[in-house]
Parts: structure tokens; sequence; C-alpha cells
């Protein structure tokens, strides 16, 4: 499998990343060396193995469903805006979405 | 007197209990150090004034005999830790001006038991290199040189600012963090030692996520005593990572002065690799021979799998990583662009301003790999190769008790110098993934110097949940090994 300018350009637009016209050849070479050599893994017969997810054989814990204390808990508008580039009245500000 | 900043950091902390010297000298002392060090690069943020504050507050915790076990100890802080109120950029442009509204779980340990912040430490950027050289505020030199020699050198990455803080006696210990080799290899380029715990024996929470399978927080130390000492304040359950485990940290010193004795110690066959430094192959015949010495019994080990573990890594991590940092956005913290016509290209030259060339280039990767039509041919093979390569430790780990190999395949190497091929610079990390993907403890000691007189270090790799074992070892290679060269000093 090898990638050619469109694919960089398909997943660029996917990853929410501009990339100007003149980078996307360079980047197709330098995508390809990286999955060239990933390939090799085609090698190992993984017939019949099962996709590991975690390494620890633990299962995902459940919290209670309330509210919790601290940084994780609620009311606090203020903190959670507090690095945003534009805010108003405790809301994020993004250009408009909806005509 | 010696000065404050020459004793390691478990000399420090019984200096403090003993009231020989106060945080606020020693504090002092590093600060000055830092101010003067500047050349290296290492720190983005430092915190002086914060620092002095917290040292004043452990003096007064000291002149009552109370405080905690690392009350008044001067460390740094890998920028990857949010630490609230104090810039964390993750060494990225978009992270600009975030100032965390919270603690991560690992520094607030810290602080609870008396540890004073000197700043936060330069990394690769989102903590995605082995070089340094990826970080958006520069590279950090390493404090060694070759000898004669006055080229500038890679103090390995990603934690490449913690390495050579505590190389160059910058902070008394630092956080560090490990995905695929990050707290290892700059220890083993820099002469210092690097634990990497079990896969949850540290909370990641309040971490800033790249691979989140695989990161894990360790300390970067002096020696082996300050690693087990830092270890036990950083580790713990945190019912704010899901991931975390619920189970006691035991006291890591204690399993220092143990004996090696009964102990069975692997050497896979599979890390004599092409390309490996001449004299990296006579350390590690020496490592073997220093635990028989020691009382070990060395078998003969093969993981034929080892190879196949970088591009597993190059799969995974990318794949987590274009997940996790689809919240760089322009939205809720950080960079904006002010070039946009609407929210596609907001956020697009958003992440195009603020991200830098190696943490696109994996973005890409990792959206390519989990795209329609690719998922089952890359990321779910690669799944199911991390599960045999899992396997085949567990399998191994029946008959032995700890791994014996090198930590890295080099020694420090010139910035600039493997910038160009990425595939070359990800083989920086061939020794040390393996236990990432399998979720185990690998630690770096250093062992030994180079024909240039650079250090290189020797892994230790141990059973899930083991890090005692794999203490026991370490001090039996420090102890052998006798390490005591420092850099010279020509930053100052």
């Amino acid at each position: 499998m090898s990638v050619d300018k469109e694919t960089v350009r398909k997943v660029a637009r996917l990853a929410r990343i501009a990339e100007p016209e003149e980078r996307l050849e360079p980047l197709a070479g330098e995508l390809n060396g990286i999955l060239g050599w990933i390939e090799q893994l085609n090698e190992v017969d993984v017939e019949g193995v099962e996709a590991m997810t975690s390494t620890v054989d633990m299962v995902l814990p459940l919290r209670k469903d309330q509210l919790q204390d601290g940084p994780t808990g609620g009311g606090q508008p203020t903190r959670v805006v507090a690095n945003a580039p534009k805010t108003e009245d405790h809301f994020f500000v993004v250009p408009r979405v909806v005509e | 007197m010696t000065s404050p900043v020459d004793l390691s950091l478990a000399e420090l902390r019984d200096a403090l209990k003993a009231k020989d010297v106060s945080s606020v000298e020693a504090t002092q002392a590093y600060v000055s150090r830092i101010e003067a060090a500047s050349d290296l690069n290492a720190f983005i943020t430092p915190t002086a004034d914060r620092a002095l504050d917290m040292a004043k507050a452990s003096d007064t915790k000291l002149g009552k005999g109370e405080g905690g076990s690392l009350e008044g100890v001067p460390l740094g802080i890998k920028d990857l830790f949010c630490t609230q109120g104090t810039l964390t950029t993750a060494g990225s442009h978009i992270l600009d001006g975030f100032k965390p509204e919270y603690e991560s779980t690992v520094s607030s340990h810290l602080w609870r038991d008396g540890a004073v912040m000197l700043g936060k430490l330069n990394m690769d950027e989102f903590a995605m290199g082995s070089s340094n050289e990826t970080s958006f505020y520069g590279p950090v030199v390493n404090p060694w040189r070759r000898n004669g020699d006055d080229t500038k050198l890679t103090p390995g990455g990603s934690s490449g600012g913690s390495s050579a803080s505590v190389a160059a006696h910058l902070c008394a210990g630092a956080t560090a963090t490990d995905t695929g080799g990050s707290i290892r290899q700059p220890a083993s380029l820099t002469g210092t030692v690097g634990v990497k715990p079990t896969y949850g024996r540290c909370s990641r929470w309040g971490v800033v996520a790249f691979a989140s399978s695989l990161d894990q927080a360790g300390p970067i130390t002096r020696n082996v005593r300050d690693a087990a000492v830092m270890l036990k304040s950083m580790a713990g359950f945190d019912p704010k990572d899901s991931t975390s485990v619920d189970c006691p940290v035991p006291d890591y010193e204690t399993a220092l002065g143990r004996s090696l004795k009964g102990f069975k110690v692997g050497v896979p066959k599979e890390y004599r690799i092409d390309g490996m430094q001449d004299d990296i192959e006579d350390l590690w015949s020496q490592g073997i021979a220093w635990m028989k010495d020691a009382g070990a019994e060395i078998v003969d080990i093969s993981l034929p799998l080892t190879k196949y573990a970088l591009p597993v890594y190059y799969i995974v991590a990318p794949a987590e990583a274009s997940s996790n940092l689809a919240r760089y956005d322009g939205v809720k913290y950080g960079h904006r662009t002010s070039d946009s016509d609407d929210i596609l290209s907001m956020y697009e030259n958003t992440r195009a301003e603020g991200f830098g060339a190696e943490v696109k280039r994996r973005i890409l990767i990792g959206t390519y790999v989990l795209s329609a039509g690719y998922y089952d041919a890359y990321y779910l093979r690669a799944q199911k190769v991390r599960k045999k390569i899992f396997d085949e430790f567990t399998n191994v780990f029946n008959d032995v008790d700890l791994i014996l190999t090198p930590s890295a395949p080099s020694a420090a190497f010139g910035l600039g110098e493997k910038m160009a091929d990425p595939v070359q610079m990800y083989l920086n990390d061939v020794f040390t993934v393996t236990a990432n993907l399998a979720g185990l403890p690998g630690a770096s000691v250093p062992a030994g110097l180079d024909k240039d007189g650079l250090p290189l270090g020797l892994q230790l790799i141990a059973k899930p949940f083991d890090e005692e074992t794999m203490f026991t070892g370490m001090q039996a290679i420090e102890n052998a090994a006798g390490f005591s060269a420092r850099p010279t000093e020509w930053w100052t």
C-alpha cells in the first residue's frame, strides 16, 4: 500500500490540519518511508490472535453516578473557560456555524 | 561544607531533616545554577519565586520536626505535567499561554510530600521525539561532551530537559514520562537513572496525553536510591485515572539492600543488533558478569518478536495520538489562528500553526491507519502483534525474574545528526519500546563510559508490579559499576 498526494490531502482534511499544496508531495514521501518500514508486520502470523487493548487484566471501574468534589466536579464555569482564547458569559466563542 | 546541590536527593532529604541545611539555602543554590545554565536550555519555565515560597513553608515544617518524605527537596517537573497556575506547554506552540486550573496527580503527590518546584522542564513536543529537537522551545543541550570535542550533543528525548537538568545538578531529581523509551533513553545518554514503572502504577490524570495505552510517569535521578524515594511518592492509586491500578505501593528503598542471590536474570539474544556501538556490547557482557557476581543466575532467553516492536509502536502510538490531540482545536485553550473565514479553516489553520513537523507527521500517520479501509490492515494487525509480544514476555517471565539489556543502541549523538530520517530517529527506542507495549516496568542505570567519554546505560525489565526486584537489580549494577563520572561544567 502506498500513499499518494491525494491520500495525504484527504488524511490532512480528516485530521483538520491545513497542509499547503507544495507540502503534499513531500509528505507522501515521508509517510511512505514510515509505512514501508511498518509493512514488515505482514510477516507475523496473527491468525486467531486477539487484538490487545490493555496490558493490565482489569475491569474498567465504575464510579457512583453523582457529582464529584474538586476539579472534576461541577459549578466552576469560570475555571472551565479560564484558558479559552475567546469567551462570552462562560461560553466558548467560535466562528458562526449556522447561517 | 559541600554545596547542597552536590548532595543526592536522599542525602539532601536527610540533611534537611537533620537541619544541616535549610530548604531555602538548597533552593537558592539550585535557582542560581539554573540561571547560570541557560546554554543548556533545560527549563521552559523556571519558577524561582514559587520555589522560594515553597522552600520557606518547608523550612517552617522542618523547624517543627514535621514534614513529608520529600520535605524541602527541590525538583524539576517535565512540562507534560499540568501544574496549577503555572504555564504548561508540552513543548508545543499550540499550548501557548495554557495555565492549568488543576494539578496533575503525580505532581500533587510530590507537593503533598513536601517537594519544592524549581520549574517546568523542556521536552520534545508532546513527548514525540528521541533527541529533544522537536520542542517548540528549541533543543536541550546535553551537559556531556565527547572528549576534546565541543560538538553539541542531544540529552535524549523526550524527557531531555529532565535528564540534562539532573546530570547538570540543576535539580535534585526530575519527573519524566515514558511512552516508548522517553525516560530510559535520555537517562542512558546523560549518565542518570531513569525508571518507567508498570503501566497503571502512576496516575496519568493531569499528564498531557500522547498515547494513553503506553504513557507512564516516572523519575529521572542521579542514583538508584533517589529514584526509589521519588517513585514511592509519585506512585499510587487514583480514582480519576480509570487505568490506575489499586494496589499498595511498596517502600522501594527497602528493596535496595536485598541480595540478588537466587534470582534469575534473562539475557535476550535478539537485543544484539546490527549497527550497535561495540562498547555497548562490551558493557552488556560486563553487566552480565556483574549480575553473576551479585549472586544471580544468568539464563539465555529468546524474544523472537523483538524486531516487530517498533513497527507496532509506530502504528499504535500515532493512532492514539491522533485521537488524543484532536482536542487542540483553538476553542478551549492555547493558540487560536487569527487567519480564518469559518470554523473549518479556524480548526485547520490553528492546528497547522500550532503543531510542529513531527507531531503533524504522527497525526497524519495515526489518522491514516485508523481510516476506513486501512484499520484492519494496520491498526488491528498491530494490536494483534502487540498481544503476541505481550505473551512472549509473559512466557519468558515464567523462567526469569529480570531481563538485562542495553538501554539504547548508541551514546549521545550530535544535535541535527538524525533529524533528516524519521525511521533512523525512531530506532533509538529499539530496546525500550517493548516494555511499553507489554506494560512492564523498565529502568536504565548508568554503567560506564564509551571510548569518547560519554555515558552508557544498562536496562533492566521486570515483571508487572515487581519494581522491587528491579530496584534490587539496579542497585547491584550501581554498586558494581561505581559510576561517578560528571560532565565538565562548560556551560557556566
